[in-house]
């Protein structure tokens, strides 16, 4: 059967994608960014997953106001890097897991978590970004990805509490499908920004650290944490951070930490990440 | 709409279904600067291509402007907003200086200091 055998969480700013694009990853200001990244690079390398779980929010890329899905799950063959405005990032086009894909939007309807169903889409800096953090400058991504969008944009998201439970669904539904995979889930976006009005740069360190212990030791509290503590303490943007819940509800109560690490700033953003491990996955071999 | 503790936060605008409805216009044309062609209409002739939308004489002026805090006020959203500024070839940085009340290299300094500190920035009652 396929299994998740961890997660990963990261931080997806547009500024880090256009670093790497314009060759200016090796400048002071980003060297720390990029370096942040070098264990789990390895580490992936060694894991070789078939297909991650890519839990990102679009960012009226793909969807405009026209249409603004809670969650969506991109079941096509293939998705195109957007123009986000300067042109599409010079980055191999997402290869998809149809069949992992539909089987997810079926059994996670059926267990009354409502996806949107995505034929065709254009995936944004928001799913890139972690690839190209993960997986370097590629010819082509070596694993298939499934895009989990949540709305973040328009008020309000989901609650915490919902997209753990969601996580959790998707493990299940991952565990019923009959090829044997090895599965990681990433949730990204995040930690504390905000990136409109007079408040614009606000960046909490002290929420960001609290929110990394609590989301690798006490999801369940972290999941009953209201938009508005996200909001007021850590940026409008941050609310983008219930995303990672997602990624958190899919692996095990208990995790073992691969990697940790923080950073400030990154444009206007702090940088998080995270790579957690199922014990059982480790025990299992 | 959405509770108004949020209303209570300084310098921030939730975009809730009050702002999303004002906006729904403005923020259709920001997502029309996807596309190559649009870009370059909206460059050639910019009150033209802002008359082909049905937005408020306030927000096309605002846009004309680029005030940045104004369009967030009349109903914008900043991700489509900030397509303005990627039209314009501005980045996201520059338009939070901005929309901040600083220059790019004063905004860039406090970033690098750690950012905007929450101290005196939870709540609108709180004297700084």
């Amino acid at each position: 059967m396929a299994r998740i055998t961890a997660g990963v969480a990261t931080s997806h700013v547009p500024a880090i994608g256009a670093a790497l694009d314009n060759g200016k990853a090796g400048e002071d200001y980003w060297k720390p960014v990029f370096a942040g990244y070098d264990a789990s690079k390895a580490w992936i390398a060694a894991e070789k997953p078939d297909v991650v779980i890519l839990v990102y929010n679009d960012h009226a890329s793909a969807f405009s106001l026209e249409l603004i899905p809670t969650f969506a799950i991109g079941c096509a063959d293939a998705f195109a890097p957007a123009d986000e405005g300067w042109g599409p990032r010079p980055v191999p086009v997402v290869q998809g897991h149809p069949e992992l894909a539909w089987h997810l939007a079926e059994t996670l309807i059926l267990d009354e978590f409502d996806m949107t169903i995505v034929n065709r889409m254009d995936v944004d800096h928001g799913l890139t970004v972690p690839l190209s953090l993960l997986f370097g400058q590629p010819d082509a991504w070596p694993c298939k990805v499934i895009p989990l969008a949540v709305n973040v944009v328009q008020y309000p998201p989901p609650t915490g509490r919902r997209c753990l439970n969601l996580g959790k669904a998707i493990r299940r539904a991952v565990e019923s499908f009959p090829d044997d995979l090895n599965v990681q889930i990433w949730g990204t976006g995040g930690m504390s920004h905000q990136l409109q009005g007079p408040r614009a740069g606000l960046i909490n360190r002290e929420f960001d650290n609290a929110f990394l212990d609590r989301l690798i030791d006490d999801p369940e509290g972290q999941a009953a944490v209201p938009h508005i503590d996200y909001v007021r303490e850590a940026g409008s943007e941050a609310i983008e951070l219930v995303m990672w819940l997602v990624m958190r509800g899919a692996l095990d109560p208990e995790v073992r930490v691969a990697h940790r690490f923080y950073h400030v700033p990154a444009s206007n953003t702090a940088v998080g990440h995270l790579v957690l491990e199922n014990v059982g996955s480790l025990a299992a071999g | 709409m959405a509770d108004n503790a949020f209303k209570d936060i300084p310098g921030t605008t939730l975009f809730d279904s009050q702002q999303s409805r004002m906006g729904f216009h403005l923020n259709q044309f920001c997502m029309s600067l996807m596309k190559a062609p649009n870009r370059e209409a909206f460059k050639a002739d910019e009150r033209a291509y802002l008359d082909r939308w049905p937005m408020t004489p306030a927000q096309k002026q605002s846009v004309l402007d680029r005030d940045w805090n104004d369009m967030l006020a009349l109903g914008g959203n900043i991700y489509f907003t900030s397509k303005i500024a990627a039209t314009d070839g501005l980045s996201f940085r520059q338009i939070a200086a901005t929309m901040s009340g600083v220059n790019e290299p004063e905004y860039a300094q406090m970033m690098l200091d750690g950012g905007r500190s929450i101290e005196g920035n939870r709540s609108k009652m709180e004297t700084r």
